[in-house]
């Protein structure tokens, strides 16, 4: 069984926290580390400065490409991924690429693996993935038929929390309280007040599928172990990585790593996976910071940090969601946790 | 691209291009450059080594390469190692994530392989034909000969006594430094190709100019002469000088007798070298006098520790104003606004058998009184130029007998220094430093990426034998430890190749260029995201505006 980052000999100089390390023995380091990585994605896309979906795809997609030795086709949604990989005629794909429609991509790839199964083509294996458009909203009702039928595909969702493509739009991913084109910071309740999202890898998790996970641009020791795991499994995966987009959310291009950073440290994106429903694994927190640390440096949440004061009332709001993921899932160990 | 079948309809028969056509670096405002950076620990230390340099070998195992690095600046890393006092580690940025890297503790370790393994350093430089005389073979002067033969040049050392260390032996009590170490690493800057002449005291400077055909002098004598007060005494008991006694217990032959109570008056690390040592010489009551307070002691704050655990008692803020056989009168001080001792009119009494003077030492500047040229300043120490060099052309001193901060590790800083410029000056050229890099600060740092690693600590050898033997204090770290240590260096501001610029680049716009060689920038593609710059953990990459 692959071993967890967090479970492996600690290395310093550095620990295991960075990309690669001279020091660090080759199978120790991660696929990113290496000159031979398949880059799915090569060079002259177009996503935006500091991309966070263009970094989590390259890292869930290479270490995908390794853990398959190539043999790997990719489905993909409608949405930024699909659009600033391929503009006609173009394409950064270094793998067999499909885009058929928004919402379908789970169902394409349930016909692809199907293909592959029918041309006695165990080898090749399938993954779908989507923003969190189409993996909440509109191909949702494809996904869970997907996960019912437990058919042989990893679904990745890249979430990055709205519709980023067509100008930052609320999706049913969107957290309570941001501002999206559709949301707008004003009035009693600004920004988005339909609540806390919709939690799809809980949703995927009731499906009793094989294997959930949530991961993150930054914890790339944790993301590849994850991606390199569900390869090593059959039936419907999914997972779930967190990808901050500089365009939508406000933040500086060079703080895409850093936000999700701090989504993880302060407990609203909770690292974990789980196997047929149930949680098996989670992520400590190592640093813990407040929600309002996560909030303040997006621009989406400004109107909680107004000049004349802050709007202390909704960020409790916020830090109550990240409390109750760190008692839900156990994020911090007991003694530290207070 | 291509469209072979002009029959077919245009938009479904193009071959996918690649992306790679589109240039994305044209959107760029801000570059990235990786940059090198002055480390702290580097800037900090008087004798200017490379400490990041040879760290960085040290933590892949590299042993020999290390020490290397470490004898192109310090030919005495067992020595310092375990002496000095580590202004590297107070600079250290990691102290501020958990503890300093235990430097010395590395330091030593290597020192200690090379003594073991009989490693030799590497000479560099041909012979040049030119002679120098060394006068005094303490720290300085076997640096500074060390360093001049290394550039080639033909080195005789002249020291008055009869064993060559200075300071080193007659200042540093064995429990701190033991003599084999000593002795160690003298016996290999001597067969490195130095002459060493012991018992040789030179009077005449001029004379070794023109008499003997040296074509430079280097003096660095130290400051070995004890600085006394008179006190009012009725009938005085025994009054020594802490330099003497240090001395003595260097060449007697027989254990000195310092009796039953000793007051050592002084709060510098002589004092608390003499206090520990008199306790080791079976003193039952070793007593430290001292007219301030722990806070203004110019005593390293760990030396007064470790005397105290050895039961040395230290009173504090007292000054001794009469001496009556063995009655120390003593009058209690206080500390004024402005830091400076203030008598209050308060007295006490002290019994004790002998009184060890430790207030500091003068230079002996009297062979210097006939040279031409040469300027002693008013506090006795002698003058020299920005090259370090006297009044008298050719002549240069370093060390203690220059104003200087009296340690070890600036006493071999100096010799480095003034080899370099006797080198310059010697081949008609004037010595210009190389430039220093900007300092690497904390705030540079990602700290994320390095792991929790508290500092390892040093066995301590345990109260009793402290108490009664001159063993060694502080032990040593062995091999998987010193390791550990070694790896615990952030690599501020330089590059160590962690491949975090080449992972986080959302663009693969960063080129691995394989060990050793880093990475470089591709600019036809990088967006100028500043993302490689952030997530540097050791500050290597600066973001720069593009030129317009």
């Amino acid at each position: 069984m692959t071993e967890h980052p967090s479970q492996s000999v600690k290395f310093y100089q550095t620990g295991t926290h960075t990309v690669g390390n001279r020091l660090l023995d080759e199978t120790k380091r991660t696929v990113q580390a290496s000159v031979d990585r398949s880059n799915a994605i090569t060079s002259g896309h177009r996503a935006c400065q500091g991309c966070g979906e263009a970094l989590g795809a390259r890292y869930a997609l290479d270490s995908a490409m390794r853990a398959t030795d190539g043999q790997l086709v990719a489905v993909n949604a409608t949405g930024c991924l699909e659009v600033f990989t391929t503009p006609y005629p173009e394409t950064s794909w270094q793998l067999p690429w499909l885009h058929s429609l928004f919402g379908n991509a789970p169902a394409v790839a349930t016909g692809v693996a199907a293909a592959f199964r029918v041309k006695g083509r165990k080898d090749v294996r399938v993954i779908a993935q989507g923003g969190d458009g189409s993996t909440t909203d509109i191909g949702f009702g494809c996904l869970s038929g997907m996960f019912e039928r437990n058919d042989d595909v990893l679904y990745i969702c890249y979430d990055n929390e709205a519709y980023m493509n067509t100008g930052v739009q609320r999706s049913s991913a969107t957290p309570p309280f941001a501002r999206t084109a559709t949301t707008q910071a004003i009035g009693e309740a600004p920004g988005n007040v339909f609540g806390t999202g919709k939690n799809l890898p809980l949703i995927a998790m009731a499906h009793n599928i094989p294997y959930v996970a949530t991961a993150s641009v930054a914890d790339l020791h944790d993301l590849e172990y994850k991606v390199t795991k569900a390869m090593g499994m059959r039936g419907a995966r999914y997972i779930h990585i967190l990808v901050p987009c500089p365009l939508g959310w406000g933040s500086a291009s060079d703080a895409t790593i850093q936000v999700a950073r701090l989504a993880i440290e302060s407990g609203l994106f909770p690292l974990f996976e789980a196997e047929h429903g149930e949680v098996t694994q989670v992520s400590k927190i190592r640093r813990r910071v407040m929600a309002e640390d996560y909030l303040k440096v997006q621009k989406r949440f400004a109107h909680l940090f107004r000049k004349e004061g802050k709007d202390v009332d909704k960020i409790a709001v916020v830090q109550r969601m990240a409390d109750h993921n760190i008692k839900r899932f156990g994020l911090m160990d007991e003694e530290t946790a207070q | 691209m291509s469209n072979t079948d002009p029959k077919l309809p245009y938009a479904i028969t193009l071959d996918p291009g690649t992306s790679l056509a589109n240039h994305t670096g044209s959107w760029r405002t801000f570059m990235p450059v990786y940059r090198d950076a002055l480390p702290p620990c580097n800037n900090a230390c008087p004798a200017g080594e490379n400490i990041q340099g040879w760290l960085y070998h040290a933590e892949e195992g590299n042993y020999q390469a290390a020490w290397n690095v470490l004898v192109q600046d310090n030919p005495m890393p067992a020595i310092m190692g375990r002496v000095c006092y580590h202004p590297c580690e107070s600079a250290c940025n990691r102290k501020d994530l958990d503890e300093a890297v235990a430097v010395h503790a590395v330091e030593r370790f290597l020192g200690d392989e090379a003594l073991k393994q009989g490693w030799m350093p590497e000479a560099t430089h041909a012979d040049t034909g030119k002679r120098v005389l060394v006068v005094g073979a303490g720290p300085s002067g076997l640096s500074a000969a060390y360093h001049l033969r290394r550039l080639g040049h033909a080195v005789t050392i002249r020291e008055a006594g009869p064993m060559a260390g200075g300071m080193m032996r007659f200042g540093i009590p064995k429990y701190r430094l033991p003599r084999d170490i000593l002795d160690g690493e003298i016996a290999r800057i001597v067969n490195f190709g130095v002459t060493l002449e012991l018992n040789q005291k030179v009077e005449d400077i001029p004379a070794a100019f023109e008499s003997e055909g040296f074509d430079a002098v280097f003096i660095a004598v130290g400051a070995h002469l004890a600085k006394r007060i008179d006190i009012p005494a009725h009938a005085a008991g025994r009054i020594l000088d802490a330099a003497s006694v240090l001395h003595d217990m260097e060449t007697s032959p027989e254990p000195l007798q310092l009796g039953r109570r000793v007051i050592v008056y002084g709060g510098g690390n002589t004092a608390m070298d003499v206090a520990r040592t008199a306790k080791r010489l079976g003193a039952e009551e070793a007593m430290i006098v001292y007219r301030r307070s722990r806070t203004e002691m110019p005593a390293h704050d760990f030396e007064a520790t470790e005397a105290e655990q050895e039961g040395v008692l230290i009173h504090w803020l007292r000054t001794i104003k009469h001496i009556d056989e063995t009655t120390f009168t003593v009058e209690k001080m206080e500390i004024d606004a402005n830091g400076r001792p203030q008598a209050t009119g308060e007295f006490e009494t002290l019994e004790a058998d002998t009184l060890i003077m430790a207030l500091g030492q003068d230079v002996d500047t009297s062979f210097l009184q006939s040279v031409p040229g040469v300027k002693i300043a008013r506090d006795g120490v002698v003058d020299v130029d920005e090259h370090m060099m006297t009044g008298y052309t050719g002549l240069f001193a370093g060390g203690d007998m220059v104003p200087s901060e009296r340690t070890v590790t600036v006493a071999v800083g100096h010799g480095k220094k003034a080899a370099h410029h006797i080198d310059a000056w010697l081949k008609g050229q004037t010595y210009v430093k190389p430039a220093k890099h900007p300092l690497a600060a904390f705030d540079k740092l990602n700290t994320w990426y390095y792991d929790d690693a508290p500092q390892l600590v040093q066995p301590q050898l345990d109260i009793i034998r402290r108490q009664t033997s001159f063993d060694e204090v502080i032990g040593d770290l062995d091999e998987s430890t010193a390791l550990f240590e070694a790896r615990r260096c952030l690599s501020c501001g330089n590059c160590f190749e962690c491949d975090n610029c080449y992972g986080v680049c959302p663009d693969n716009a960063v080129k691995k260029l394989g060990p050793g060689k880093r990475f470089e920038f591709l600019y036809d593609f990088c967006k100028g995201c500043g993302l490689c710059a952030a997530e540097c953990p050791c500050g290597a990459i600066d973001m720069i505006p593009e030129a317009s």
